[in-house]
């Protein structure tokens, strides 16, 4: 583990919810591939159904809303995070194959798959003899 | 200045649930002071009822087989293991934000857990255990005779 600070961190910019709860920046990783873009979020508490990721123009959105964590007649005697929805904001580039964006949820982990588009794909230019 | 009127204080507080979250808040904001430490992982919350408590904890991402939950008389042991996803050569992480790796961590519980009876579910990424007080442990009601 590292030594980064371990609490969830409180997205800010978001414009605020009519229901009063917290909104979280997911915390993601992001990889590349020759073939895609992979973003995975950390989002514990939501499921696919909770789950949108949107995409306007060059934005892409993901947010995530959370049922309250309380637990069913039990009183609260120590806490140590919050539960709140989540909420965070990306600027993709025009490389994207918009129409083959892919998504899943697992566990409360989101996982994007962001294929490049055709024309910014490598392309071996084979040199022939003069 | 702190005299018995904070008390009275208690009891409103009791009756408006915002006011605690407030508390709660302003607690944890002062209760890391001078410390610099940060909090251990998994952060948990922990629910009480009667004679059972409840922690639950978030865990994204994990299969259930990679968390080991153990309990031995008053002491509860959370740990796992979760593991990034293998990248090829040539292949770069962009961000690197989530928690990944082992953890481990221990609690004293206030009680002995009735050890059989613990129950545990995993879902959505978060983790939740049922720990019941042991019966032989319970308080007893000690009769008065006249």
């Amino acid at each position: 583990m590292s030594d980064k600070d371990l609490q969830k961190t409180e997205n800010v910019a978001v414009t605020e919810k009519i229901r009063n709860v917290k909104t979280f920046i997911p915390r993601v990783d992001i990889y590349e591939t020759k073939e895609a873009l992979f973003l995975i979020a950390d989002m514990p508490g939501v499921d696919e159904a909770t789950v949108d990721v949107e995409l306007e123009k060059n934005i892409l959105k993901i947010s995530g809303r959370v049922e309250n964590g309380k637990v069913k007649d039990y009183n609260l005697v120590l806490s140590e995070y919050d539960v709140g929805d989540y909420e965070r904001t990306f600027t993709l580039s025009d490389e994207i194959d918009r129409d083959k964006i892919r998504a899943t949820v697992k566990q409360g982990v989101l996982r994007l798959e962001l294929p490049k588009a055709e024309k910014v794909k490598p392309k071996k230019i084979a040199i022939n003899a003069a | 200045m702190f005299g018995p009127g904070i008390w009275r204080m208690k009891r409103f507080a009791d009756s408006v649930p915002e006011i605690i979250d407030l508390q709660r808040e302003i607690n944890r904001l002062f209760s890391n002071v001078g410390q610099g430490a940060t909090l251990d992982y998994p952060a948990v919350n922990v629910w009480e009822k009667d004679n059972s408590l409840v922690v639950t904890t978030e865990l994204p991402g994990m299969d259930a087989e990679n968390i080991n939950i153990s309990v031995t008389g008053a002491t509860l042991t959370i740990s796992g293991m979760s593991k990034a996803d293998p990248i090829k050569e040539g292949e770069t992480y962009l961000r690197q934000e989530r928690e990944l790796g082992s953890f481990q961590r221990s609690f004293q519980l206030p009680f002995q857990v009735d050890s059989k009876a613990v129950e545990a579910k995993y879902e959505k990424g978060v983790l939740k255990v049922s720990l019941p007080r042991q019966k032989e442990d319970l308080p007893k009601k000690i009769r008065i005779n006249s």
